[in-house]
């Protein structure tokens, strides 16, 4: 299936709930069409193109509701699927939590989050693309390993009680990894946009070789408390488990480093240093996102830290009724309000500190502190009077996010970044933090 | 690397699940595909026509959440042409839809030939013509009714809650993929696997402090039927920290265990940092086996082709052609087993069609081999692959994944007791916790669900906020004693997650429990505002 327009989709929603005899019924269509490179050894190892479409029904009698699935559009097809959700609803247990459906609701301007370059891209593109970033390697004798991929798609919903939405969306990402080729220097690049035309493989390919030739001879020098500055790709894995944990049933009962004792949470507490904002807002420009989310509630601009407060937790509709808060979904992207000055003038300013430009294997270590231990990766260099110094070995780190943002000493200009562990998109600021603790050693390269 | 996201699929009945589709079928189907690719110009094809079933019941305290089967049926057609691989995938199940996809993945395959330096070499394999297998399994969890299921859930959670819990809560998540391999070797092989894992996560909190602690369950996912929760006498250990659970799982004992365990470790000590030996739990050491052993002996991030995002490895080629590269003390064996019954890992035949085996991997401390698939393989000097390709999908390309990777029992009688008797100063983990390990395998720091502080050969109370950091040759070559085949017991994990695009690929691990002598363990209590 191509991906539908706004008024084909409706068309073929508006069928499928035609048949519907439920007393509810919401129906969500989806489809997308996408291809990837990936290449190491300086060749492609895999590559593939995969199409997928989808039309979910849930059909709802009272507190029972039964989903069912199909990939198939003829008419027969889709009555069969109604037919199926509603003989699964009738057989379902009363869900005590179920909502009734959501009715028509206002998302707003259309989110500028589709790019006819990026729909357009098929195996050629990609190999073009690939080959630019191989020659880059191949010229300065570095090894190469990366992946790119693109993907265009649509998702679409329906119900009985009136509610319609529509986006559809491009993405692509491209990431690369450089060694040398003796092994002991490695640097990192990571790119996603939803604009294919933005993206230059040759120039993300050159920043990894750059910093994997500077990261060669790197030293060890004790693990302990530092000053650090955070690339935004680095800032990027710690603060998203901070995001992560914006929501309010677990805070409210007291499971999150939300909570507070006696069923209390956070909310309009300073939990961060006052120069902490932090938002969500789909429309913006540099990181545009749907207007609604999947359950049909739209998406707005959302401010969750405000000058180092909590202003606000994300719910599911259910919880939200339940407590009488604000029924807000959870973002797609979240976005960190910076200063003006660049990476270069941070390290610049540094008497003493160490240049992380990259985080890896984050995993929560203490979910009531959030507490998270991981690594540094791919170029990890001492800063002394201003000047990078030398590359420095890696370090093992333990430290909480909340922890690291009450000890927010500077912040760079926002870019739009990638986390390597989620592979969501965010407008985040280089970070530097006093006392970032490093716990141990690490002779990876 | 755990965990990744895994690939669900459409919604089904739970009847559907019981269907099986013709082997037949699918061999017009594949014939199809690779005559397609044929004619217009690849050397080789091979065709996996998966369909992919999942069944997730959720509950949590008192109520069932969700009960959902997806089902996943489509195929993908991963071809050589131009010297190069290309691989396209459909859920449409037409003849004319198969036969553009593998068009598609010729296409892709000749695009990108112009980027190889060199071309694909494949380890030769014979086809074995039409074959079947099937995992032994003795209850097939789709068989079993969605009631019996959500009845054993619900009373897992009242006796979490009556036992004192704050909040459980309960899955049992079962697996069956139906996958059918052909390819232009000759081969066409139809294989029926299972896996389940019943779990569930309690917490506890103290009202007056907002401080809480959780104990997660002590099962592994597995790969048998429902026969899993039916747990025997001879399936229970009894230890000082209470009941583990060998081959089957007593899920109703273990919650009642967990909500008492809840409570003692928001009472425990903080624990002291410093050295200390470490008696490991196989229910907390097949992780560290995982991480440690199992990933940097994948002859994809050797050779670095895993470069860009899981890593690489310090088990470097140079390290395996000096045969004398000592990993760990002479107590490490480790064994490579694709075929081990009940194993996350087991099939008959990999999904390129290679006739699965087991094989050292650490022997008597030594790195003595890796794990390969066919294109990898000349380049260790190997005439054949060593079956550890996998697709977690039919959308997914296949590519190398760890086989089961276990740590062989020790030869001389030792129980759990006599482990702990003999430690002056250590602490004995039980279960899985927090995991993180460097990008090539050096550095790595571990928790679990329940920490014993061990002193003068006694248990003498639980501790908490304890994490161990090593580095993994260290590590191992401080294993000073390894418990005999009686205590040898799996772990597991559906979600190890490596390649890009992402996949998941389910994988066991076995041992004995060990002692490790001199681990640096590090307290992880914070205080936030």
């Amino acid at each position: 299936m191509a991906i539908l327009t706004k008024e084909q989709a409706k068309a073929l929603l508006t069928k499928v709930l035609s048949y519907s005899k439920a007393e509810q019924c919401e129906v969500n269509l989806s489809g997308s069409d996408g291809g990837n490179i990936r290449y190491a050894r300086s060749s492609v190892s895999t590559s593939g193109g995969i199409s997928t479409n989808s039309l979910v029904v849930n059909s709802a009698f009272g507190k029972k509701s039964g989903v069912a699935t199909i990939n198939e559009f003829d008419d027969a097809s889709l009555e069969k699927v109604v037919r199926r959700a509603e003989e699964l609803a009738q057989l379902a247990p009363e869900n005590p939590e179920f909502m009734p459906f959501l009715g028509p609701q206002e998302y707003g301007p259309e989110s500028p989050t589709f790019s006819e370059a990026t729909a357009a891209m098929g195996p050629k593109e990609r190999a073009d693309a690939v080959q630019a970033s191989l020659n880059q390697a191949k010229e300065n004798k570095l090894n190469a390993a990366g992946f790119l991929s693109n993907s265009a798609g649509f998702s679409a919903m329906m119900n009985s009680n009136g509610l319609f939405a529509y986006n559809k969306s491009t993405d692509v990402a491209f990431n690369i990894t450089i060694r040398t080729e003796d092994g002991k220097g490695s640097g990192y690049a990571t790119k996603g946009y939803n604009d294919y035309t933005k993206l230059n493989t040759k120039a993300d390919t050159a920043i990894a070789a750059k910093k994997a030739l500077a990261s060669v001879t790197a030293k060890a020098i004790e693990p302990g408390k530092y000053t650090v500055i955070l690339e935004p790709t680095a800032v990027a894995v710690m603060l998203e488990n901070l995001f992560f944990d914006l929501d309010a049933r677990q805070a409210d009962e007291g499971r999150s480093s939300m909570s507070k004792p006696g069923g209390k949470t956070k909310v309009g507490e300073q939990l961060l240093d006052e120069r902490v904002n932090i938002y969500s807002d789909p429309w913006n420009s540099e990181l545009p996102t749907s207007n609604w989310n999947g359950d049909g509630r739209p998406q707005q601009k959302v401010n969750w830290i405000e000058k180092g407060v909590v202003k606000n937790l994300y719910t599911s509709r259910y919880w939200a009724q339940k407590t009488g808060i604000k029924s807000l979904p959870s973002p797609d992207g979240a976005i960190m309000i910076g200063g003006t000055k660049t990476l270069e003038e941070l390290i610049k300013g540094t008497e003493k500190g160490i240049l992380v430009t990259r985080l890896w294997y984050i995993r929560p270590v203490d979910p009531q502190t959030l507490l998270l231990t991981g690594l540094t990766r791919d170029g990890t260099f001492y800063i002394e009077n201003g000047e990078i110094k030398f590359p420095i070995k890696n370090f093992r780190f333990n430290e909480s996010p909340i922890i690291m943002l009450n000890n927010l000493d500077e912040m760079g200009r926002s870019e739009r970044t990638v986390s390597a562990e989620s592979n969501t998109n965010y407008l985040l600021p280089p970070l530097k933090i006093r006392d970032f603790t490093f716990t141990s050693l690490s002779d990876a390269v | 690397m755990l965990p990744a996201i895994p690939v669900w699929g459409n919604e089904i009945s739970p009847e559907r699940a019981l269907e099986y589709i013709d082997p037949a079928a699918k061999k017009i189907l594949s014939d199809v595909a690779m005559n397609a690719a044929r004619s217009k110009g690849a050397t080789y094809t091979d065709v996996r026509v998966g369909r992919y079933l999942n069944q997730f019941v959720v509950t949590r305290e008192d109520k069932v959440q969700n009960i959902v089967n997806t089902e996943s049926y489509g195929v993908g057609i991963r071809v050589i042409a131009n010297g190069c691989w290309g691989f396209a995938a459909t859920d449409k199940m037409d003849k004319d839809s198969i036969a553009k996809a593998a068009e598609l993945a010729v296409s892709i395959a000749k695009e990108n030939g112009r980027l190889q330096s060199e071309p694909v070499k494949l380890a030769p394999q014979k086809g074995y013509g039409e074959i079947s297998w099937k995992a032994p399994i003795e209850k097939n969890a789709f068989e079993v009714p969605i009631k019996e299921k959500v009845d054993l859930l619900l009373s897992v959670n009242d006796a979490a809650m009556k036992g004192g819990a704050d909040y459980i809560n309960s899955v049992i998540f079962t697996v069956n993929e139906q996958k059918y391999f052909a390819s232009t070797d000759g081969s066409y092989i139809d294989q029926d696997i299972h896996r389940i894992w019943p779990t569930f996560f309690i917490t506890k909190i103290n009202k007056e402090t907002g401080k809480f602690e959780t104990r997660n369950s002590l099962s592994s996912p597995t790969g048998k039927g429902y026969e899993y929760l039916d747990a025997r006498p001879e399936d229970k250990i009894k230890t000082a920290s209470g009941t583990l659970y060998k081959g089957r799982y007593d899920m109703l004992e273990d919650a009642k265990q967990a909500a008492a365990q809840v409570g003692e470790k928001l009472k425990a000590k903080s624990v002291e940092p410093g050295k200390y030996d470490l008696v490991l739990d196989p229910s907390h050491l097949w992780l560290t086996i995982h991480e440690s052993c199992g990933h940097p002996t994948e002859l994809d991030r050797v050779l670095g082709y895993e470069a860009n995002f899981a890593g690489t490895s310090f088990l470097t080629l140079d390290k395996w052609e000096s045969k004398k590269f000592q990993y760990g003390s002479k107590e490490v064996n480790i064994t490579a087993d694709k075929t081990e019954v009940g194993s996350l890992g087991a099939v008959g035949y990999d999904d390129e069609g290679v006739k699965c085996g087991q094989w050292d991997v650490i022997k008597d401390g030594v790195l003595v081999n890796y794990q390969a698939i066919r294109d990898q393989a000349h380049i260790v000097g190997l005439d054949h692959s060593q079956g550890c390709c996998y697709a977690d999908n039919w959308s997914s390309v296949q590519f190398q994944r760890m086989a089961n990777i276990s740590l062989q029992p020790g030869k001389k009688p030792l129980s759990i007791a006599d482990q702990i008797k003999n430690v002056e100063k250590g602490i004995y983990i039980v279960g899985d916790g927090s995991f993180s390990i460097d990008q090539q395998r050096y550095n790595f720091q571990f928790g679990g669900q329940l920490y014993y502080e061990i002193k003068a050969g006694k248990i003498v109370g639980m501790l908490k906020d304890v994490a161990y950091q090593a580095n993994t040759q260290e590590f191992w070559n401080s294993c000073v004693a390894v418990c005999d085949k009686s205590d040898y017991r799996l772990g597991g994990s559906f979600f190890d997650g490596k390649g890009q695009p992402s996949q998941s690929s389910a994988v066991s691990h076995g041992s004995a429990t060990a002692r490790f002598n001199g681990v640096n363990v590090i307290n992880t209590a914070r205080k936030i505002g």
